[in-house]
């Protein structure tokens, strides 16, 4: 049962960050140049949705398994925190530059600051994914 | 020599002895292949969700399935490479599993249907190829995919 909820988790991976992944590499002018950045942003976001929906029902399952020793690792917390700045700066984006995104939406490269919301967003699923893969190895590395 | 004798080969070998030894390689190369699992997931998904009329089903197949491809690439590139370097890690341990082996065979299975069938289809004219047929290919694509990810899940269990 924990397994099974486990691979679940696990799996959706690949629809909630690989989706959210693709969103921005196109915010940094990676890949879909040549689809309007709302385009992809509004045909992809729900499958991203959808999966960030099962994500957080298995992994409350998974953390009410043993909440105690969840609470306690290190790398649980870090992983909560670096999902808390996703969502953080996921939310400055819809309030800032997306508001205005008429200005920059058929640009193969969009500025700066969106650039910069895309890299902050990678960056974030990374520690996301890594520190979720640790969890398995607090002992090791906290003690 | 048999196969099992070249597993038993490669996770004896001085290098493979070496990454077992450090208590951290091994966790953070599954990191990585883990994020290459993110990686073939969105590029996979762009397309596949487009041949089945979701997504962004406003834009041509060709065109995403051409930006897709050099990301799937990659992914695949990180997939293979960090993979390589778990497997040897416990070759002989792999080696008698079924699941490992299902894996495998769904991995060629992809790759192949991905570079041939697959990649007909989505670079053809959206004119030119009937519904069913992409929706067929999509199905096709997203269960060999699904097949190699839940082997590679439970493989991993202890």
């Amino acid at each position: 049962m924990f397994l099974g909820v486990l691979m679940i988790h696990v799996l959706t991976v690949s629809v909630f960050v690989g989706t959210a992944v693709m969103i921005d590499l196109r915010l940094l002018g990676r890949t879909m140049t040549h689809v309007p950045a709302s385009q992809v942003i509004a045909r992809l976001l729900p499958w991203s949705e959808a999966g960030f929906v099962v994500m957080v029902v298995t992994g409350t399952l998974l953390f009410y398994a043993s909440p105690l020793a969840r609470y306690e690792n290190m790398f649980f917390r870090m992983k909560m925190a670096a999902l808390v700045l996703a969502l953080l700066n996921a939310w400055l984006f819809r309030r800032t530059a997306y508001r205005r995104v008429a200005e920059w939406d058929l640009d193969p490269v969009p500025p700066r600051r969106v650039r910069m919301t895309g890299a902050v967003s990678l960056a974030l699923l990374a520690t996301i994914i890594t520190t979720g893969r640790m969890m398995a190895y607090s002992a090791y590395w906290f003690g | 020599m048999s196969v099992l004798e070249f597993c038993r080969t490669v996770q004896y070998s001085a290098p493979l002895v070496a990454m077992r030894a450090s208590p951290w390689l091994f966790p953070v190369i599954a990191t990585i292949h883990l994020m290459g699992l993110a990686l073939i997931g969105g590029a996979v998904l762009v397309v596949d969700l487009r041949l089945l009329g979701l997504g962004l089903r406003n834009q041509p197949v060709a065109a995403l399935a051409h930006d897709a491809e050099r990301w799937l690439f990659r992914g695949l590139a990180v997939m293979v490479s960090t993979g390589l370097l778990l497997f040897m890690c416990f070759a002989t341990k792999y080696y008698f599993l079924t699941f490992f082996w299902v894996k495998m065979a769904a991995l060629i299975l992809v790759v192949i249907f991905t570079l041939s069938v697959r990649r007909r289809i989505a670079m053809a004219n959206d004119a030119d190829v009937s519904p069913v047929r992409c929706k067929l290919v999509a199905l096709v694509s997203l269960f060999l995919w699904t097949t190699v990810a839940v082997g590679g899940r439970y493989i991993g269990f202890p």
